[in-house]
């Protein structure tokens, strides 16, 4: 219960491509590039509007490619840089996305999935970019990628996105999707001197002396920014810890597994999933973004009816969190995966749950939202 | 116009890195020379800039440079300097490319930065041949020149650069040659002086590809061409165009200052800090 002296937090209406702009300047974002795309434009609209009340600077890009670009040239002055898109979009920064994962470059990739392949069915709601977020560029590398399923949480996990991007320097995906994105719902905002704001560290050994690509204890490198006087070199070359190109195997070996590494080895700080009434469940049913919405009613319902079901909602998609998902699966009847593709997120349940539970995928893909009663009836069907 | 005519080059160059990649005869060097010895001229705060290049034999010259530099992707170096300018319009960018680099994959992003005319000297070094992929035509690669994907003779109509560019809005042109370096070198000084974008076509030699794929020759009797096909700007104005044909205009095509972008969004700033 809420102390009768400290004032509420106020409470707004916001659109959720609106509260993920809110909590990107909350955290501190002051660049932005982009380029127009439904169902994610009123993310670039309101950049355009509210950056620069707050001394940021906005650019509209001619592609998306060059925006992606933009981001990366930007953060490496040292200043929080964000870009928005959805699949089309998303496709085409897909070469620059690796760049900056490559030369651990933070920056938040906002993708409000709509519905594809290709220019697919603009703009119904979709969550057909999960293994594209994951896998999308080419080579080997971890990712980071965040599924809000409220407009609260959008807000949050936009300043999250940020966070994560400059604790690990690597680019943060805030993968959501049309129903969050233009969904309005009421986002509680916290006091901006009660926000754990994270900054990417800066290099305290001197110009000369310093590695740009050297790791510390958390496989993390620390980088000066452009105009600190440092002089260091990034490229898209696999590099050693001076950041200058290297063919050296042993080197080339390291620097591609930390890349990986620097994630799940430090998953218990980056994962995070709403689990509830998993403990006594016969049933689990996995769901996440905005489909998660209509699992949880599904859910509710069926412990209504006196099924024993819980939900598991991934928040952190991306790296997958295997032991924490085979903890929750184990022993269970059927773990059940709703989701608007056809068994994108089914496949990784399924590969964790290794044939020892039944993993049974609800798919849709009509350009509608999966509603409560399609996934009670799955429900229903294992029962 | 004064030059500076004792350049310490070593102390702009990363010398550790030294020998570069290029091939024996190739023109990047003479180029990067020139680059170098403007950027003393003018007196640029080596702290505070920015060198950034995309994909090809040229763009391997930011590894070369002692200054804050980025090695980007394919014909991206000049979006990726746009972010770089708009985030911190404090510092000086640079932009080296190619002729693949900048006018084919590149093509979009050199005539949006052109429009924009925001504050980046774009030196584009033009040896008519995808060089690092071992002799493929570029958008300049002459008509009828041969090349490995052009076998029978390229038919792809040549880009003027410098044209592209003054009609994109870039408010600096300039073309030279390597067998020119102290003209290059001038045009490169008065580029990094203009407050907008700029451009300089640097036209050099691939004798590895372009040379001995259509005998032109060692590097020697391709610089010598390079020299018999230069007009200059005073002179080419005078001639008719059919003289023009086969041509190499040389100097300062085209300078018509106008508002820097940045600072055109100071005035966004300054709106939105009012209404805001």
């Amino acid at each position: 219960m809420a102390k009768l002296d400290a004032p509420a937090a106020p409470r707004r209406l916001m659109q959720g491509n609106e509260a993920i702009v809110e909590g990107a300047l909350a955290a501190g974002m002051r660049f932005y590039a982009g380029y127009p795309i439904t169902p994610s434009t009123e993310i670039a609209e309101l950049s355009a509007e509210r950056l620069p009340q707050v001394g940021g600077r906005f650019i509209q890009m001619e592609d998306e490619i060059a925006s992606m670009a933009a981001v990366v040239g930007g953060s490496l002055t040292g200043v929080k840089a964000m870009t928005a898109t959805s699949g089309p979009g998303f496709s085409l920064k897909m070469e620059n996305l690796g760049y900056a994962i490559h030369g651990e470059i933070p920056c938040v990739v906002v993708n409000v999935q709509r519905m594809g392949p290709s220019t697919g069915l603009p703009t119904s709601p979709a969550q057909g970019d999960m293994m594209q977020a994951r896998y999308g560029s080419h080579g080997d590398y971890g990712v980071i990628a965040l599924c809000p399923s409220s407009v609260d949480e959008a807000y949050r996990l936009a300043i999250r996105a940020f966070n994560l991007s400059e604790a690990y320097r690597t680019p943060v995906i805030l993968l959501t999707d049309e129903i969050i994105g233009h969904m309005r719902e009421a986002v509680s905002l916290p006091d901006p001197s009660t926000l754990d704001i994270i900054d990417r560290s800066r290099p305290t050994e001197p110009p000369g002396v310093h590695k740009s690509y050297r790791p510390d204890a958390k496989g993390v490198p620390c980088q000066p920014n452009f105009g600190d006087g440092y002089r260091f070199h990034v490229t898209g070359l696999i590099h050693a810890e001076d950041g200058f190109a290297t063919s050296n195997p042993k080197v080339v070996d390291s620097a591609v597994r930390r890349l990986s590494s620097k994630l799940t080895a430090n998953l218990d700080d980056i994962y995070q999933a709403e689990i509830h009434d998993t403990a006594d469940a016969d049933i689990v049913v996995f769901a996440y973004g905005g489909t998660a919405r209509a699992a949880r009613r599904a859910v509710k319902m069926a412990r209504k009816n006196g099924m024993r079901v819980g939900l598991y909602r991934p928040i952190t998609i991306w790296p997958f969190h295997d032991e924490m998902v085979r903890w929750a699966i184990e022993g269970k009847q059927a773990v059940i995966v709703p989701e608007l593709n056809l068994g994108q997120m089914a496949r990784e349940v399924e590969r964790v749950a290794h044939g020892t539970t039944r993993v049974i995928p609800v798919t849709k893909v009509n350009g509608e939202i999966l509603t409560p009663q399609e996934i009670l009836a799955a429900i229903e069907g294992v029962c | 116009m004064a030059l500076a005519n004792k350049v310490n080059v070593k102390r702009y160059l990363r010398r550790e890195k030294l020998p570069h990649i290029w091939c024996p005869g190739c023109g990047h060097g003479i180029v990067l020379s020139a680059l170098v010895r403007a950027i003393a001229t003018v007196g640029l705060d080596q702290n505070k800039t920015v060198i950034v290049s995309g994909i090809g034999c040229s763009s391997r010259a930011s590894g070369y440079m002692d200054f804050d530099t980025i090695h980007t992707t394919h014909g991206r170096a000049l979006a990726f300097a746009t972010g770089i300018k708009m985030a911190n319009p404090e510092l000086n960018v640079i932009v080296l490319t190619g002729d693949g680099d900048a006018a084919a994959i590149g093509g979009n992003h050199l005539i949006h930065a052109a429009r924009r005319n925001i504050g980046i000297t774009c030196i584009c070094l033009n040896n008519n041949i995808y060089g690092m992929t071992s002799g493929q035509y570029s958008p300049t690669t002459p008509e009828c020149a041969l090349a490995t994907t052009a076998p029978y003779g390229n038919i792809d109509p040549s880009f003027d650069l410098c044209k592209l560019v003054t009609a994109a809005g870039a408010s600096y042109v300039a073309r030279g040659t390597a067998m020119q370096a102290r003209l290059l070198e001038k045009l490169m000084v008065k580029a990094l002086q203009n407050d907008g974008f700029s451009f300089v076509e640097a036209v050099d030699q691939c004798p590895t590809y372009f040379g001995r794929k259509n005998k032109q020759g060692d590097a020697y009797n391709m610089m010598k061409l390079q020299q018999e096909r230069s007009v200059p700007v005073s002179k080419a104005k005078s001639m008719e165009l059919p003289d023009l044909a086969g041509k190499l205009v040389v100097g300062e095509i085209h300078s018509a200052p106008r508002q820097e972008y940045t600072k055109a969004y100071d005035t966004v700033l300054l709106k939105a800090h009012r209404e805001g």
